[in-house]
């Protein structure tokens, strides 16, 4: 489609880079400022209107530069979720208080144009382009603490591993293009599968994989690329950590999917069992999966930050997920989706939580949440809920999200012994997520006073649990939504 | 009534916890009784629609003509079914879960840490274990199973002894450990049988058409061990039995009872509902090592027992020695012997019975003495914190003191060593008789569960000799100084006790009861086992 017709698709897309633009003129008077915040989340909800109105349509657009299809609009949902809830913690948060918000909202909202253009693309440009103005904007989000050391180091770090992680992938994108002659997904597809060249060798194909996920790893934080999670997750505005933990994490797998599935499979579709020209890759994401959820896993032990276990813990979840990606099929991808889905609410509903502790006892160690269990039952209950989901445990919805990933594996019969590694991993995760139970409730507090949430705050932490719970006894409805999705 | 009174017995609990959960925001506050009432009440009727259920039960009817099944759909794109029913196997369960949950309440009335935690969580972990025992889907029953877990977290780790922590995350950690390997047999098991279904009625069928291998293995051979994994934490069957002292010990007594008299037996429960009839083959391969484990669990259990000088670790082992022998009865399903098998068999599932109330009395005495001494050491450690006890006599002379806790403890006792008269007596021997029937397997292969049997009867031996020196040495002899102003046990403590200890006489003397209602159950199942064709693993 050209591009003038091409615009009736992108509204979504161009409600956010409006919302930027009125968010910076609002910063020009005193008087309208005050409104930044409604209108970020008013607007938000519109672009969340938008992307569900046009769930269901297929459609390239801007020639072959963008694709508008169930797929991307599925995760696109997951971001407006996300940035929505987020934007609604921001405002209860005493972090972000002293911070000037105008370019925090605005910041926001380009990383949210990025992880929009990211799941979109077709185009090795516009994927390039997508995940630059993604993080470009999330680097100062990181550092958003302008005199605090670890938010600085934190925004630093995470600019020097990602410009070099993206860095990497771009040369990866050349060598495509040096390959294919082109930069369009489809076209490199057919022309990767025509040569002949490649077919005797496809030792070049292997580079440019590696190359590719370099860049996508960094963004989901798979190991080996995930040094800098959990020191940017510690030193970032806590908000903004649980932003972190789950929008550009699920747009990089989103992204991860639609590359290695259009590029490297036979058919260049989602319905494809086989790789390309037999180059093993499934079982390289097999092993970087099995890395990944067991460096995440082990290391969370030893952590006595609860950021820093909530960081290591979303590098085991994205081990997980690479988990069921590493076997190429639908219920595989559908696998990953309802864990997201279910992701969402119980890891934002954990760092809520964290953002309750900090706003009222300013701690984010350990030692700190001791006896938390008696001082705010409800919300320390509903904080276990979460937790149990974390772990995997039934009746909650991360154990039928690890259900349906350990499904997909054993209903392709590959990777059995991938399985076993994802098992034997949630059963060190219960360790130090009850680390966290066991000082609030099991251990008695310091002195006897209650304290309470701001009533947003309580709220999204009760709007997190209740999917959490209810997704664990009857998800059939998520399940038949994610259903219709087409591949 | 027919078709709800399955649904009740789970939920009945559950909406006992959710009253309370309404109770504690009107009023409950400055009235903690009303949350023993409460729980009081709850499994109250429990045990009434319990005792109706037996009333009402038909031993010879399978789940299948069963009037009180219920089959419905819960997620129907994964085939999961709300599906529920009892047999022969999960009667006994059903009836002593329902039994000492109410037993347990009325014996916690002392609890004073937030009863209404306390109350809450043990009627969910209620409702969990009645789940486990009437499922018949593996989904639900996964569900089950796992969900007893968290209750049972809290209940060791806020209102446990001086080490509760630890044992609390020890026993989640080990339990989880089992349950996850559970979980991918669970969907092996779903995703080799063809129609793909959880429904572990019908999986017996189709289970054994599974035919494919991994690593060189048979996958239901591998399905079997996973099984077994998480089966055999639970019961405990060495070498995983480490975790239960601990929890058994540091428990408060009601878990400590529900511990050792409901949740052991869900180890065992699990491997013959589910293990037993899907992979019949596999049973006959591995039943010689189960024979192994369970005379190992006998032997080993007993003279950790005798080693002992806490009256509650000694229990918690002699617990470890007891599944040994529902364990070596289950291996003596391959008997040649139609009768020997059915002996070990039925003397199995009583022994699942009986040790539950034989426990549960052992347990809560324990925990009557401890009350009023707050210690229960036959013998006081070397380095005890009170120089001037180190190394001394615990206890001493009782007898005379407490005349009646004195007649009962030596009951619970002798029940406990297997003396005749006393229902532990009859499963034991049966247990015996089934495992000594097997010199030749139904495939007329010869076999050594014989020889293991004849070892595995010193454990009566060594049971004996730890029970009878912890009762001279608390019971006889010159009284202890420092005790004479103990009270005999009270009115309360009896009515917990007193119940159980008529069930273990009762059932010592004419056990026809349990075993008209078990035996069609096992009839069957080892009908199916025997004629499953043998094949190389």
């Amino acid at each position: 489609m050209t591009n003038l017709p091409s615009i009736s698709y992108f509204i979504p897309e161009l409600i956010v880079i409006g919302l930027i633009l009125t968010t910076i003129c609002l910063d020009f008077s005193s008087k309208l400022r005050k409104h930044i915040l409604p209108v970020n989340i008013l607007g938000v909800l519109f672009v969340g209107l938008f992307v569900w109105d046009s769930f269901g349509i297929n459609q390239n657009i801007f020639s072959h530069l963008y694709i508008i299809d169930s797929f991307s609009t599925f995760f696109k949902l997951i971001f407006v979720s996300t940035t929505l809830l987020i934007l609604i913690a921001s405002s209860a948060s005493k972090e972000l208080d002293d911070i000037g918000h105008p370019e925090y909202y605005t910041l926001m909202m380009t990383v949210l144009l990025g992880l929009m253009i990211m799941v979109s693309s077709t185009n090795l440009i516009m994927i390039y382009i997508g995940i630059e103005t993604a993080s470009l904007a999330s680097y100062v989000l990181a550092g958003m603490k302008k005199g605090n050391k670890a938010s600085n180091e934190a925004s630093l770090k995470y600019v020097i591993f990602g410009s070099f992680a993206s860095g990497i992938m771009l040369y990866g994108m050349s060598w495509l293009y040096g390959l294919a002659g082109s930069t369009d997904l489809y076209q490199i597809h057919e022309s990767i599968l025509n040569s002949s060249a490649l077919l005797e060798d496809n030792f070049m194909i292997y580079v440019a994989i590696l190359m590719l996920l370099a860049g996508v790893g960094y963004k989901i934080s798979m190991v080996p690329f995930h040094y800098w999670t959990p020191d940017v997750y510690e030193g970032a505005p806590t908000p903004i950590t649980a932003f972190f933990s789950i929008a550009p994490k699920a747009a990089g797998l989103g992204l991860f999917l639609r590359i290695m599935y259009s590029l490297f499979s036979e058919s260049g579709g989602f319905a494809d069992p086989n790789p390309i020209l037999h180059v093993d890759w499934p079982f390289l994401i097999a092993v970087l999966a099995a890395g990944t959820m067991t460096i995440g896993n082990v290391l969370a032990i030893q952590q006595n930050n609860v950021k820093r276990i909530l960081a290591y813990s979303s590098i085991a979840h994205a081990g997980y997920m690479l988990m069921s990606a590493s076997i190429l099929s639908v219920s595989a991808i559908k696998a990953i989706m309802f864990y997201l889905v279910i992701y969402l609410f119980m890891n934002l509903g954990a760092f809520f939580y964290a953002i309750f502790i900090s706003n009222k006892c300013g701690v984010e160690d350990i030692e700190g949440y001791k006896g938390l269990g008696y001082k705010s039952p409800l919300m320390a209950s509903l904080m276990v809920l979460l937790l149990v989901s974390l772990t995997g445990l039934p009746p909650t919805a991360g154990f039928i999200g690890k259900v349906y990933l350990f499904s997909a594996l054993i209903e392709a019969k590959t990777f059995y012994w991938l399985a076993v590694v994802g098992i034997l991993n949630s059963v060190v995760s219960l360790f130090y997520y009850f680390k966290i139970v066991k000082v609030m409730w099991l251990d008695e507090p310091k002195d006897d006073s209650k304290i309470t949430p701001k009533p947003a705050l309580s709220i999204l932490i009760i709007v997190c649990s209740i999917p959490t719970l209810v997704l664990g006894l009857k998800w059939d409805f998520l399940f038949e939504f994610i259903d219709k999705i087409k591949f | 009534m027919n078709e709800s009174i399955l649904s009740l017995l789970i939920f009945i609990p559950v909406i006992g916890a959710l009253a309370m959960l309404v109770f504690a925001q009107f009023g409950g506050k400055e009235n903690p009784d009303g949350f023993k009432w409460i729980a009081v009440i709850a499994t109250g009727i429990q045990l009434l629609l319990g005792i109706w259920l037996y009333l009402n039960y038909n031993p010879t009817d399978t789940v299948l003509t069963s009037a009180f099944t219920v089959q419905k759909e819960w997620i129907p794109q994964f085939n999961i079914q709300y599906y529920i029913g009892v047999d022969g196997l999960s009667m006994p369960m059903v009836l002593l879960t329902a039994f000492l949950s109410f037993i347990c309440v009325i014996s916690s009335w002392k609890i004073t840490k937030s009863p209404f935690g306390f109350f809450a969580l043990f009627l969910l972990l209620d409702a969990g274990m009645m789940g486990v025992f009437v499922s018949l889907d593996f989904f639900l029953f996964y569900v089950f199973w796992e969900v007893m877990l968290l209750p049972m977290y809290f209940l060791i780790g806020i209102w446990g002894g001086p080490q509760r922590q630890y044992a609390a995350i020890k026993f989640f950690l080990y339990t989880l450990f089992g349950s996850v390997f559970m979980l991918l047999a669970m969907l092996a098991l779903y995703f080799y049988s063809d129609p793909h279904t959880f429904n572990l009625i019908a999986l017996i069928d189709t289970a054994k058409t599974i035919d494919a291998t991994l690593w060189g293995f048979q996958i239901k051979y591998l399905i079997w061990l996973c099984l077994f994994i998480g089966f055999a934490i639970k019961v405990p069957v060495f070498p995983f039995h480490t975790w239960l002292p601990l929890a058994h010990v540091e428990a408060p007594t009601a878990i400590s009872v529900i511990l050792a008299g409901v949740l052991l037996k869900m180890g065992t429960y699990g491997l013959l509902r589910i293990s037993y009839p899907l992979l019949p083959g596999e049973v006959y391969h591995f039943a010689t090592i189960l024979a192994v484990l369970g005379v190992i669990n006998i032997i080993w259990g007993a003279a950790n027992a005798i080693a002992q000088i806490d009256l509650k670790k000694m229990v918690a082992y002699s617990s470890v020695s007891h599944m040994g022998y529902v364990i070596l009865g289950m291996a003596a399903v391959v008997s040649n012997s139609k009768a020997g098998a059915e002996a070990g068999m039925n003397g199995a599932a009583m022994q699942m019975f009986n040790h539950g109330t034989i426990t549960a009395m052992l347990f809560l005495l324990v925990g009557v003495i401890y009350d009023k001494a707050h210690h229960r050491y036959i013998f006081f450690p070397k380095d005890y914190k009170d120089k001037a006890l180190a190394g001394k006599q615990g206890f001493g002379g009782l007898g005379a003191k407490m005349p009646i806790y004195s007649a009962l403890m030596a009951m619970a006792f002798f029940a406990g060593l297997g003396l005749p008269a006393m229902s532990g007596f009859i499963s034991e021997a049966l247990c015996f008789i089934g495992g000594f029937s097997v010199d030749t397997t139904f495939a007329g292969e010869s076999s050594i569960i014989r020889i293991l049997t004849i070892i595995g009867t010193l454990g009566i031996l060594l049971n004996a000799i730890y029970f009878l020196r912890a009762f001279q040495h608390v019971f006889f002899g010159k009284l202890n100084e420092k005790y004479k102003e103990l009270t005999d046990i009270s009115l309360r403590e009896l009515v917990c006790v007193v119940p159980i200890a008529l069930i273990i006489l009762i059932l010592g003397i004419y056990p026809a009861p349990l075993i008209e209602m078990i035996a069609p159950t096992f009839s069957n199942l080892i009908d199916l086992i025997q004629s499953t064709p043998i094949m190389g693993i």
